[in-house]
């Protein structure tokens, strides 16, 4: 896996060892993280989505040194996040020669309820002629 | 029962959690809009070869500067969650600079609300971001 930038260190991720799978990162209930007493903030859990999207994206890419450059997210916000670890990963839709379109999802106790959703596009500058 | 809002109040001894870790500060507010700014630390970079900022920390701050423009419009404090949030990145903001995130709620309904903004890291007319997105309140 790519090496995760300051930021993620920031929000103290790590790649769940136990995944199969595409990476899923982790994201610990720590006191960086939260927002009104008791719930992650949202922008947290953003963060997380998107570096979870660009961890997919780098996965898809397959090593090629194509630059990321994002242009816009949506995020849903279904449930507040609880003190749990929160997961999340990264599904690319669509890889383009341009563009990608990258979807994430995050959740906390189990895969099938959760917690925010995002959408997010990126534009691909790649290196090759 | 609901306490006034008073950002400046709310703002006056810096921002705990999330906010806190980014180094977010109060900027400025009207009746209906709240700015906040975020100053740049390497810790919020998401690309270490350019420097620049990760949209995490953008995110959080539109997050948050929509969330007091909201309070600002209903007149006082009242617990709500974000339901949505859409973020343009109209460019890269500059490394080294602050960043100002304004938000500005246009409309009020009993359960929702209604939000817009944009950041910039400079000059106003040269935004870096824009957003849109609604609150819900958790107790309508």
């Amino acid at each position: 896996m790519t090496e995760l930038p300051p930021y993620a260190r920031l929000l103290g991720l790590s790649e769940d060892p136990q995944a199969d799978g595409p990476p899923v990162l982790v994201m610990p209930f720590a006191d960086p993280v939260l927002g009104r007493p008791g719930f992650l903030h949202g922008g947290a859990i953003s963060g997380l989505l998107e570096m979870a999207a660009i961890v997919a994206l780098r996965a898809a890419l397959d090593g090629e040194a194509a630059r990321i450059k994002p242009v816009n997210v949506t995020v849903d916000f279904m449930r507040g996040g609880r003190e749990h670890p929160t997961r999340a990963v990264g599904l690319v839709t669509r890889l383009g020669g341009r563009v990608a379109n990258v979807e994430a999802i995050a959740w906390q106790e189990s895969r099938d309820k959760p917690i925010a959703k995002a959408r997010m596009n990126y534009l691909l500058v790649r290196n090759d002629p | 029962m609901h306490l006034p809002f008073d950002v400046q109040r709310f703002t006056a001894r810096g921002f705990g959690g999330h906010g806190g870790r980014l180094g977010i500060e109060y900027h400025a507010h009207g009746a209906d809009w709240c700015e906040l700014q975020l100053p740049y630390h390497p810790d919020l970079v998401g690309d270490p070869a350019s420097g620049v900022l990760a949209s995490g920390p953008i995110i959080t701050l539109m997050d948050m500067a929509t969330s007091f423009s909201v309070w600002l419009k209903r007149g006082q404090f009242v617990p709500h969650a974000t339901l949505d949030l859409r973020v343009d990145y109209l460019r890269p903001a500059r490394p080294g600079r602050t960043v100002v995130g304004r938000g500005e709620c246009y409309r009020i309904t009993r359960a929702i609300s209604f939000i817009r903004g944009q950041a910039h890291d400079g000059d106003p007319a040269d935004p870096l971001a824009h957003v849109a997105g609604t609150f819900m309140l958790t107790e309508a």
